[in-house]
């Protein structure tokens, strides 16, 4: 009886500290050039960015080629820990974001814990969610601090498709299994004399969508076909984020990136896709995946990459108990998911005015946009979808659009198509972007945005925390 | 009656062919129209360089070569022709889910002679040559049905795009109703996809989808569907298909797309093969020969249409588009056509729901036995949307039965037909159950359990303890009268027959029985579930055996006879299938089940008296007492044996036989009077279940005696067959049969009436 009463006078006084909070950083607000509202909640925990960090974004088979998964996740917590200087053990906890998974460290998050030299009393767990893993990762870091149960939980994501797991047939794997059990010699024998030509022949991993057997990039092509995106229009913004992330590359702007020793290699700084073409170089390439008058080809499609991301997420009291100055908060956020055969790729049309309805916001309040770029077609497929009132109301059940973001907030430092897309990692990367490009732009919201293969979607409000 | 197989050439016959008539006011309307009127079928604009024709028949729902879309098109080519702006063309359809489905039916049974059917041919043939020949490249942009003179038009193009959605579907299927493509058809398709692919086509009629089109050669391109854009995704693919089109009309204007395609090695190899005589006659003879066997000489169109192929290939085209249109002409005016093309008619007219909609959408519906027919319910209901709940009494039925469903949908992952992802999206619709759980949300109950009056009482008791009032209970009983089952109902106005037939995902047909207490809205209801279920329907009135096994009943009665007068099952078999049964009279026993074909003998022959006789029922009972109850015990007049396809007769039926020996009278046992004796007892039932209102129409008689048991499609079902065989004739056969074995052959006095007015037709 005792104990829960004292319970209670706690949290009181947890909820009465974090109303102080509130004020203080509505004052705060209130002090900077923009006026909005705060989007905090009275009863809600604020939970803030404290940094964000990400190993150089490769393409596969490159500099990376030669190591494992654990490696690239070792290299972006090391760099977490090392940039912020965070002391290990006050790691509550590690969420980790992975999509295709490498066998022998299938708890990712642990074994790159480990080897990074996190406190082995640090539980880690590894999310999956395709493309959107990471932000998978660092909403449970979210779910954790909002909940009172962490206070400071490091969340990220980690792709390497330098090497991919390439199984035996199942017909192989079958009487391997057997030979396992077989206990005379005949018997293993006659079972090493059923293997056939067939059974030789590996099982690459899936690149389409298990539901539907089609490919992510063909289904690209559909929609923007659906929604009548041109391949000049998918040139173009191809070409406009290869130029825009150069530009940032080259002024120093993707401060993100921690730089990375390679063992018997060079130490990599600077990620190496962003390659700023010509339309007329990129007209010549031919489709890919719908020949052959398809639109989607290798130049206006993200690329495989290697890469890794974390993030530190912190309860605000405890960061600044802590005395470390956080980047941004992180507001609300959605999860959608529609039909992965003709919608696979319209998460953020779908995300978007909801998470924006939660928070009470209107498009126009947003001052920074960061959507995840998988094809060029896919964006702008989805940038018609929300300026459209006919899909609004015929295929979400809205009254009317949501409306486009405008290009000039929008992925302004380049985005998935040209710094790369590892699949698990870009999740943090459009987190700690967006909180870099509020300081810079002076903005006050920022919106992520992405989609996933299964037809899942997310968005995520960011709020810059005051100067 | 429960268990038939496959019909052969039969089952294939589907309205997805959409052939399609023309309505009265369609008549009037083109003989109104006038070349100085706006055109209404075909039209086009001119895009850049690229004039898009676009067909549009406003009348109907699916697009025909008549003779005014014929008229309008060849306008509107010509001035595609003689517009110097215009380089190429495409042609599309505004219609989503058609291209062209065919050529207009009506204009050809309107043919008096075979020499009108003729020129209608040789028009067409002359169109599609101008269109061959075209100076401008013309790119058929094919979304939906793409069939008979659809494809031929589509063929004489220069370039073809299709795309790949499930509705589009290429076929030259004018066999299937005894005559052959008639616009060059058999002309041009051989040079397209080779001999080989040609015959299979035109001689199965067979529905080829959009893959397989491209892979055969016979499309060049094919486009995507796409889901919602800024438009709906049916309007914006065809949008789509029509974007693509242009871009290639454009492209093989400007030499980017070759017309030409470069050939495989396996192409070469093939096409030196072929050019050996000695080879081409071998393939002619190999179909030939297939074809005899299959069709027993009974379908003429087949014959006549390798005849044509041939021609064309050895005597070059002029011989080749002559004899394709003679033999069109003749096909056109024979009575298997004739026939073909009324059960197609009847077809269709079965696939409408004549008692309206019904109050209340099935959306749960309940089935009772998890047997062979319980399941194979379950099967055709399951991937339509419903939520099938399958209750069994034991956990072995239940566990058979929801191995049938899976194997079923599994042999479509298979074909890949459906994905297995589809497969197990559509499994999770259905809940496999030994109580009456969930009972309470169904919209109709389907038993299937044991043919026993007391079990389908006790049956009925317990559902109706559980059902929401304005639940269906339907009874899949083959023979017990529903007013008799109705009996133990306390709302005997929602209870009715649904009679499938087995096996069930094969066989089209569902016969419907009503009783005097079931109510308009339960009919209704049931039809609509039918049909959802892919089903032809006939709604009968009740009575013992409705009017399928009613049918059947006599007929294995008499087959029973001339297997005791000494006919083994072989040559039984033989006769029957001679006669163009897809399935002999001794196969269909043991398919049915010599125990079930036992019963229903007995309960007819109780209520029908010694009329429905004909051998002895102790020969059945018998057989059913040693075990031999066809093909699911292993034994019956033949012997099965898992994994083999051939069967022997079952020697161990020899010695019941001999025990049951009758002398046959030799006045009446040629082979043909054999034929005549069983054939006559069917139709003569038939008409009299027409008398007896127990049918509502002879079209419904006629599809439920070829759709169900197999009767010879040729022949067009038991009244098509008394109209064209001669009822007098047909009369005097019996009266022949009459005086050797009494009233079973007594011609009933609608037959009589027909007979003595040979003006009186069932069909008009």
């Amino acid at each position: 009886m005792a104990t829960m009463l004292l319970k209670s006078f706690r949290s009181n006084l947890v909820n009465f500290r974090a109303y102080q909070f509130a004020l203080i950083t509505t004052c705060l607000v209130l002090l900077t050039a923009k006026s909005k509202k705060t989007l905090a909640k009275p009863g809600v925990k604020n939970v803030v960015l404290v940094e964000g960090v990400r190993t150089p974004f490769l393409q596969s088979g490159t500099t990376y080629a030669d190591l494992m998964p654990h490696d690239l996740a070792r290299a972006a917590l090391q760099g977490l820990l090392h940039r912020t200087g965070f002391p290990k053990e006050a790691v509550d906890y590690i969420v980790y974001g992975t999509v295709i998974q490498e066998v022998k460290t299938s708890n990712v998050a642990r074994e790159a814990a480990l080897g990074a030299g996190f406190s082995d009393r640090t539980p880690a767990h590894t999310v999956t969610m395709a493309c959107i893993s990471s932000n998978q990762a660092m909403t449970t870091a979210v779910g954790l601090i909002a909940a009172g149960q962490c206070d400071a939980v490091v969340a990220g994501g980690v792709e390497f498709m330098s090497d991919v797991p390439i199984r035996h047939s199942r017909k192989m794997r079958k009487t391997m299994l057997s030979l396992n059990k077989a206990k005379t010699l005949g018997a293993r024998l006659s079972l090493l004399g059923s293997i056939r030509l067939a059974h030789l022949s590996p099982e690459l991993p899936a690149v389409a969508e298990f539901s539907t057997a089609e490919t992510m990039g063909h289904s690209a092509d559909r929609l923007a076909a659906a929604f009548g995106v041109s391949r000049q229009e998918q040139d173009e913004f191809a070409l406009r984020s290869h130029t825009l992330a150069k530009k940032a590359q080259d002024e120093g702007l993707l401060s993100d990136i921690v730089g990375f020793k390679v063992p018997g290699k060079d130490i990599v700084s600077k990620d190496n896709g962003i390659r700023p073409s010509t339309m007329e170089q990129m007209a010549k390439l031919k489709p890919a995946f719908v020949k052959p008058h398809g639109t989607v080809t290798a130049a206006n499609s993200s690329y495989l990459t290697d890469g890794a991301s974390a993030v530190l997420i912190m309860s605000e009291e405890k960061a600044l108990a802590m005395g470390y100055k956080p980047k941004a908060y992180l507001r609300d956020f959605v999860y959608v998911s529609q039909d992965p055969k003709d919608q696979l790729l319209l998460g953020p049309t779908y995300a978007t005015p909801k998470v924006l309805e939660r928070s009470g916001l209107t498009l126009a309040d947003i001052d920074v946009f960061e959507f995840h770029e998988a094809f060029a077609g896919q964006i702008l497929a989805n940038l018609k979808a929300m300026e459209s009132d006919w899909f609004a109301q015929n295929c979400m059940g809205r009254k009317a659009k949501v409306g486009a973001p405008p290009l000039d907030k929008f992925n302004m430092w380049g985005g998935s198509l040209s710094l790369g897309h590892p699949f698990a990692a870009t999740g943090c990367r459009l987190v700690t972007t967006v909180a870099h490009r509020l300081k810079k732009e002076g903005g006050q919201y920022g919106l992520v945005a992405a989609c996933a293969a299964g037809g899942q979607g997310h968005a995520m409000v960011i709020e810059a925390y005051p100067q | 009656m429960a268990g038939l197989r496959a019909l052969g050439v039969l089952s294939r016959i589907t309205v997805r062919h959409r052939y399609t008539l023309f309505s009265d006011s369609t008549r009037r309307g083109f003989s109104v129209a006038s070349s100085l009127m706006a055109r209404t079928h075909v039209n086009y604009e001119v895009k850049g360089d690229v004039a898009v024709v676009r067909i549009n028949d406003p009348t109907s729902k699916v697009n025909t070569l008549s003779v005014h879309m014929q008229k309008e098109m060849a306008e509107v080519l010509g001035e595609v022709w003689s517009n110097d702006a215009v380089k190429s063309a495409v042609l599309i359809s505004s219609k989503p889910g058609c291209f062209i489905a065919g050529a207009d039916i009506n204009m050809i049974q309107a043919c008096k002679s075979a020499e009108e059917v003729t020129y209608i041919s040789q028009e067409g043939q002359k169109m599609f040559e101008k269109i061959e020949k075209s100076p401008k490249p013309i790119v058929a942009a094919i979304n939906g049905s793409c069939l008979g003179g659809g494809l031929e038009f589509a063929i004489a193009c220069q370039y073809r795009v299709a795309t790949k959605s499930k509705k589009t579907v290429l076929g030259t299927p004018e066999v299937l109703l005894g005559l052959l493509p008639a616009a060059g058809g058999t002309q041009r398709l051989p040079k397209m996809v080779g001999l080989p692919s040609a015959f299979d086509m035109t001689l199965t009629g067979r529905n080829i989808r959009a893959d397989k089109a491209k892979k055969m050669g016979l499309v060049h391109q094919l486009v995507d569907t796409l889901g919602p854009g800024l438009k709906g995704p049916e309007e914006r693919t065809m949008e789509y298909l029509e974007e693509v089109a242009i871009e290639c009309a454009r492209g093989i204007v400007n030499k980017k797309i070759p017309l030409t395609k470069e050939k495989g090695m396996m192409q070469k190899v093939q096409d030196y093969v072929m050019s050996f005589p000695f080879v081409r006659n071998q393939i002619y003879n190999t179909v030939q020969k297939k074809v005899m066997k299959q069709t027993k000489g009974l379908y003429p169109a087949p014959l006549n249409i390798i005849d044509c192929v041939k021609s064309g290939v050895e005597q070059g085209s002029d011989a080749g588009y002559l004899a394709e249109s003679q033999n069109f002409g003749k096909l056109a005016m024979t009575t298997e056509s004739k026939a073909l093309i009324g059960l197609y008619h009847g077809q269709v007219a079965c696939k409408k729901n004549r008692f309206g909609v019904p109050e209340k959408e099935v959306k749960t519906l309940a089935i009772l036995g998890a047997g062979l027919m319980g399941a194979g319910i379950a099967q055709v209901t399951v991937d339509k949307g419903i939520h099938t709940i399958m209750k069994d009494t034991t956990l072995e039925g239940l566990n058979r039965g929801h191995q049938q469903v899976y194997k079923g949908l599994n042999d479509k992952t298979k074909k890949k037909s459906i994905t297995s992802f589809e497969r197990d999206t559509t499994l999770s619709n259905l809940t496999g159950q030994l109580d009456y759980s969930g009972f309470q949300n169904a919209d109709m109950v389907i038993e299937a359990v044991f043919e026993d009056i007391a079990i389908k009482h006790k049956v009925i008791k317990e559902v109706e303890a559980v059902i929401p009032p304005h639940c269906i209970f339907a009874s899949n009983t083959s023979a017990l009268p529903i007013k008799d089952i109705a009996a133990a109902s306390k709302r005997p106005e929602k209870v009715i027959g649904m009679h499938y037939f087995s096996p069930v995902d094969k066989m089209q047909l569902l016969e419907i029985i009503t009783t005097d207490k079931t109510s308009k809205d339960t009919t209704a209801s049931a039809v609509a579930v039918g049909l959802k279920q892919g089903k032809i329907i006939i709604v009968v009135g009740d009575g013992p055996g409705f009017y399928t096994t009613r049918c059947l009943a006599p007929m294995l009665a008499e087959a029973v006879r001339v297997l005791q007068e000494g006919v083994d099952p072989k040559k039984l078999d033989s006769l029957t299938t001679g006669f163009g049964f897809p399935v002999g009279a001794a196969t269909l026993a043991d398919e049915v089940g010599i125990d079930v074909a036992a019963h229903v003998a007995e309960d007819l022959g109780k209520a029908f008296g010694p009329r429905l006789g004909g051998g002895n029922p102790e020969l059945l009972k018998t057989m059913v007492e040693k075990g031999f109850k066809g093909r699911k015990t292993g034994k019956g007049c033949y012997v099965y044996q898992p994994g083999l396809k051939s069967k022997e007769v079952n020697m161990e039926l020899n010695d019941i036989l001999e025990s049951f020996k009758l002398t046959p009278n030799p006045a009446v046992s040629s082979d043909s009077d054999v034929q005549y004796r069983l054939v006559s007892r069917f139709v003569n039932e038939a008409v009299m279940c027409l008398q007896e209102g127990i049918l509502a129409n002879p079209v419904e008689g006629d599809i439920g005696a070829v759709f169900g048991l197999g009767f010879p499609p040729c022949l067009g079902g038991p009244f098509r067959f008394v109209d064209t065989f001669g009822a007098d004739k047909l009369v005097e056969k019996m009266r022949r049969f009459e005086d050797v074995y009494g009233n079973q052959f007594t011609p009933c006095p609608l037959l009589l009436d027909h007979a003595k007015d040979p003006s009186k037709k069932f069909h008009k």
